[in-house]
């Protein structure tokens, strides 16, 4: 299980992005946090794993607070928890092959040894090995850099997955196709899924919904039970509503 | 004493104690991984590769036509005193112990320390440094570390090559348009320049080497921001590498000269 607990975190000393946060996330499920854009989303996604240090409060993954680790600590960390990045975040000089494999070929491993592992993760992506194996990142559309980007993260067959707004920038049909994967390989594979997204329509895949308003946590609950929500919280953003306690600045400038 | 100044004073003190102290420390950092840490092999020799080799064809032209210039320009002066024998000494010390060290690191940083600034700060800004740690790959093993040290290690064959080119530019000079006698262009040389003239380049152009690789991922390594960023980390970085380059190379020249080594 991951636990959050009074979380915050600040960049310049006033503006607090994570004020307070403490938040639970079920082991083996797939828990979604939604909110507004700026609203700080991502960079709890990123002390989630420990890329961005929080100001103060506490992160437990499996009970260790990654909080306190060092760089040789976090290690064992990034090994148990992958993270699917907005935009892939592939390196440019790269192919596919070498992108996926690298993390084996830093260890010593040749290309040749790495192929059929990194085939078998590209296959578990849906995308046939031999179209991209030997592409660059900037040969691929957004939806197989995604998908390229998830075969990465499963090299190091993690137990949790973060994933980083998976479907920005993608049609309904390609950010469709990359929902039903997340959803088949967290159920497949027993994944803890932690996904930040503005897209309701994944709702229908994950099993929590959190809210993040103001730097905490306004709702945490079940998602197959989300339309029925009287939180004012989810009931404003989920119908995206100007009324409500949710301030919307544009508000006036459209009325 | 006018107090309101004191603030604004303390302000800008600390903040340059600041960035001098993550600089320094971003260069600590790359040293302890040096040591500790296994070399990546494959990417120093493509950072050899990039840094030097792909640097020759410049080095060749301003070498030649630094070696063609000072020939011509100390050419003038020497025929007023009738001592134009000595030009491909003065070409030759000009360019061992100064020239052709300043202006390889000065060219190199233009070539190769911006693109060492940009292309790590796009992997900045698109988070693929972020993307290496969480693949428990050291960005400093895999990106700074190898960068640093094909500088140090390149640089030193960049100015070699340079003083030979720019040797060969005197003699051009002085033999086929002057009609100078080649054998006294290089009995000059060969009589006056001395081993740790050379020695003293080489040791300067491995400091140049280390300043712009150090300056360029440095640089890259904290831009913030988009395309914007990446284009101030690529403009400071040439321009601080530059100045560090020609301030360093007088400490360099005071402390070679006064120990005796050049």
């Amino acid at each position: 299980m991951i636990k959050i607990r009074h979380l915050k975190k600040t960049f310049d000393g006033v503006h607090y992005i994570t004020n307070d946060l403490s938040l639970d996330i079920p082991t083996g499920q797939m828990t979604c946090i939604i909110g507004r854009s700026g609203e700080g989303k991502s960079v709890l996604l990123k002390q989630i794993l420990g890329l961005i240090k929080p100001t103060s409060g506490h992160i437990y993954i499996d009970d260790v607070d990654i909080t306190a680790l060092d760089a040789k600590g976090m290690q064992d960390i990034f090994k148990k928890c992958g993270y699917v990045f907005q935009f892939a975040a592939l390196l440019d000089s790269l192919t596919v092959l070498e992108n996926i494999g690298l993390s084996l070929l830093e260890q010593g491993m040749s290309l040749e040894a790495i192929q059929p592992i990194v085939e078998e993760k590209l296959t578990q992506v849906n995308l046939i090995p031999r179209d991209v194996l030997h592409k660059y990142p900037s040969e691929l559309s957004g939806g197989m850099r995604k998908r390229v980007g998830l075969a990465r993260t499963l090299m190091s067959n993690p137990s949790t997955i973060l994933y980083d707004e998976p479907t920005t920038g993608l049609d309904p049909l390609t950010a469709r196709v990359v929902h039903e994967l997340m959803y088949s390989k967290q159920k497949q594979l027993q994944i803890t899924s932690v996904v930040v997204s503005h897209d309701v329509e994944i709702f229908k895949y994950v099993d929590n919904i959190a809210l993040l308003y103001q730097g905490s946590i306004k709702f945490f609950g079940d998602a197959a039970t989300i339309w029925e929500s009287d939180n004012p919280y989810v009931y404003q953003f989920i119908r995206g509503l100007s009324e409500g306690p949710i301030q919307v600045e544009t508000t006036r400038e459209y009325k | 004493m006018n107090l309101p100044l004191i603030t604004p004073l303390g302000r800008i003190v600390i903040s340059i104690a600041k960035i001098l102290g993550s600089f320094i420390f971003f260069l600590g950092t790359a040293l302890k991984v040096l040591f500790t840490e296994r070399v990546n092999l494959p990417q120093l020799l493509l950072h050899m590769k990039q840094i030097g080799v792909d640097s020759f064809t410049i080095i060749f032209l301003t070498g030649l036509s630094a070696g063609l210039a000072l020939a011509l320009q100390t050419n003038i002066g020497f025929s007023r005193f009738g001592i134009e024998e000595f030009i491909g000494t003065v070409v030759a010390l000009g360019l061992t112990r100064e020239l052709g060290p300043v202006l390889t690191g000065l060219m190199v940083t233009g070539r190769a320390g911006s693109a060492i600034a940009a292309e790590i700060g796009t992997m900045s800004i698109t988070e693929q440094i972020d993307a290496l740690r969480t693949l428990c790959i050291n960005p400093f093993q895999y990106l700074i570390v190898p960068r640093i040290l094909a500088g140090i290690m390149i640089l030193p064959f960049l100015t070699i090559f340079s003083m030979i080119c720019g040797i060969a530019g005197g003699y051009i000079y002085c033999v086929y348009l002057m009609g100078q006698n080649p054998e006294s262009y290089i009995s000059g040389i060969q009589q006056f320049v001395e081993l740790k003239d050379i020695v003293g380049g080489l040791i300067k152009s491995s400091v140049f080497g280390l300043i712009l690789t150090w300056v360029g991922t440095y640089n890259g390594y904290r831009t913030l921001g988009g395309a914007r960023g990446v284009g101030i980390a690529t403009t400071r970085s040439v321009v601080v590498a530059s100045i560090l380059i020609l301030i360093a190379n007088y400490f360099l020249s005071s402390f070679l000269n006064e120990t005796g080594i050049s």
